[in-house]
């Protein structure tokens, strides 16, 4: 394993009721400060090993390690960001965004002042009082991406994200997270279906073979994001190769 | 507002809808179809009359004494039985076959039974409201719980929360609106456990009255006291449901699953 290795995934299995394998023994290492994701088919256990590193469902065999440590639970280094939104629907935008905060006991001025530092930042100010239901599902996962941001995790976990917002709103969605994750020393693991969003934003690409799910590739597509636009990342010669090399592989699978 | 506001208004529609009523009721009280039914006119005097002799509302405060007392019985260790069934694997394999029998059973065949064991007294009176009451307060307190975003308490572990931050800060406020809804189909059930108490076990009250005044033969008073238990638990019930959707805007329920 590399050595700035802050996730680290031993031999992990997961078998449901005893008899559905979803994961047959994965090995991986997630390095710091990258963005790497899990690709995938329906049903080849992405969201599943996501999920256990997260600490939210145990391992039927194998050891997850963050940052040296084995873990058995979600700890405060980790933040989700969940597929559904999971907002409080009777609570507004900056109740769900401070909950986090809530949860740890901190004072409501103080969470306040912080969960409003991240509504900011996914550019939801003027909707702070606003409830879910009066979102539209990209503001929603806005919320979603803002409370995780605002427990100051060192690694941030998003379980398809935007798979259930529209197409324009998603590339919105995917560029400005590149923006916001540019200047911060964030570990994010991604878990996606579609191969343009992972050849877009990952440094790492782990690609999963249906049920039992298995490691088969790992892809690096050496993209340069530095000071370039999106439409130019999307002509990138490197993005284009990334997307034709998954592809390849991934239509065995289907 | 529409051009024609007053037939887009759901207010002209009710009152027609009450003037109808009342018009066929008094047309078929006096075609007649039993001397024993009074037409709605002779009927509203007689309710008046019984307000102005004190006799209305002295029943009303004697019905509503058990009713109450059943109802706040059942609201505390209904709901608390409800929540713990709903939470506890074992207290729901252990209780939830009794409730679903009591949701489904005739509970008023109890009542004599209960008149047997604890008199004619308040007790029995309480008691036959808290039978009819708390399956349905039980029940749908213990829907409530169980039915909880399942994503929603995911995301309060993944946020550090403890078990017991998972039931106050998700799972109760998520089974607010159920249980309150229990509240007021109990308090529905509550009525019916109180009339038919009064009527079965001893008569006091609006059950006294319905019974006195039929065995005279003053039935313009006898379906005034009728008409009025009737109204009485439609508009309570009415009142609380529109508490309900102020308390619990269905935008805002967890239900709907935002």
């Amino acid at each position: 394993m590399s050595d700035n290795a802050i996730v680290e995934v031993k031999e992990v299995g997961k078998t449901y009721d005893g008899a559905v394998e979803a994961l047959a023994s994965v090995n991986l290492a997630l390095p710091q400060g990258r963005i790497s994701t899990f690709l995938g088919p329906s049903g080849c256990g992405k969201t599943t090993l996501l999920k256990i590193i997260a600490g939210l469902i145990p391992p039927s065999r194998g050891e997850i390690w963050v940052k040296g440590k084995k873990v058995n639970g979600p700890g405060p280094e980790r933040a989700f960001v969940f597929q559904d939104f999971a907002l409080l629907p009777w609570a507004n935008v900056l109740r769900n965004v401070a909950f986090g905060l809530e949860l740890r006991g901190l004072a409501v001025e103080k969470r306040h002042e912080i969960a409003r530092r991240h509504i900011a930042e996914v550019g939801l100010e003027s909707f702070a009082a606003s409830y879910p239901h009066q979102l539209s599902g990209g503001m929603r996962q806005r919320v979603g991406l803002a409370r995780a941001l605002a427990v100051d995790a060192d690694i941030i976990l998003m379980d398809e994200p935007f798979s259930s917002v529209d197409e324009q709103t998603r590339r919105k969605f995917q560029e400005e997270l590149l923006d916001l994750l540019e200047h911060k020393q964030k570990t994010v693991l991604f878990v996606t279906h579609s191969i343009e969003e992972a050849a877009y934003l990952s440094d790492q690409i782990v690609l999963l073979s249906p049920r039992p799910g298995t490691v088969t590739n790992i892809i690096h597509p050496n993209i340069d994001r530095k000071g370039r636009s999106p439409d130019e990342i999307r002509r990138d010669k490197n993005y284009l190769d990334a997307v034709d090399e998954i592809w390849q592989i991934l239509k065995h699978y289907v | 507002m529409e051009r024609n506001s007053w037939i887009a208004n759901p207010l002209f529609w009710k009152l027609t809808s009450l003037a109808l009523f009342f018009g066929l009721w008094e047309f078929a009280g006096r075609w007649p179809i039993s001397y024993a039914f009074p037409p709605f006119s002779k009927t509203f005097f007689a309710l008046l009359r019984m307000i102005a002799d004190g006799s209305l509302p002295k029943a009303y405060l004697s019905t509503l004494q058990p009713l109450v007392i059943g109802i706040v019985l059942c609201s505390i260790a209904g709901i608390g039985f409800g929540i713990a069934m709903g939470l506890s694997r074992a207290v729901e394999w252990f209780s939830l076959p009794i409730f679903i029998i009591l949701q489904a059973a005739p509970m008023a065949a109890i009542i004599p039974l209960l008149t047997y064991m604890y008199g004619i007294g308040l007790t029995a009176k309480v008691l036959a409201v808290v039978v009819l009451a708390a399956p349905v307060i039980v029940m749908n307190s213990y829907k409530g719980i169980r039915n909880t975003n399942p994503s929603l308490i995911q995301m309060c572990r993944a946020f550090l929360g403890t078990r017991k931050q998972v039931v106050i800060k998700i799972i109760l406020p998520h089974a607010g609106a159920l249980i309150f809804a229990g509240l007021r189909l109990g308090l529905a059930m509550g009525f019916i456990g109180i009339v038919i108490a009064e009527l079965l076990i001893t008569p006091t009250g609006i059950g006294d009255l319905i019974t006195y005044h039929s065995s005279v033969a003053d039935y313009p008073e006898m379906f005034a006291a009728i008409a009025s238990i009737i109204v009485f638990a439609a508009v309570t019930i009415q009142a609380l449901e529109r508490l309900e959707r102020k308390l619990f805007p269905p935008e805002i329920r967890g239900a709907d699953g935002v």
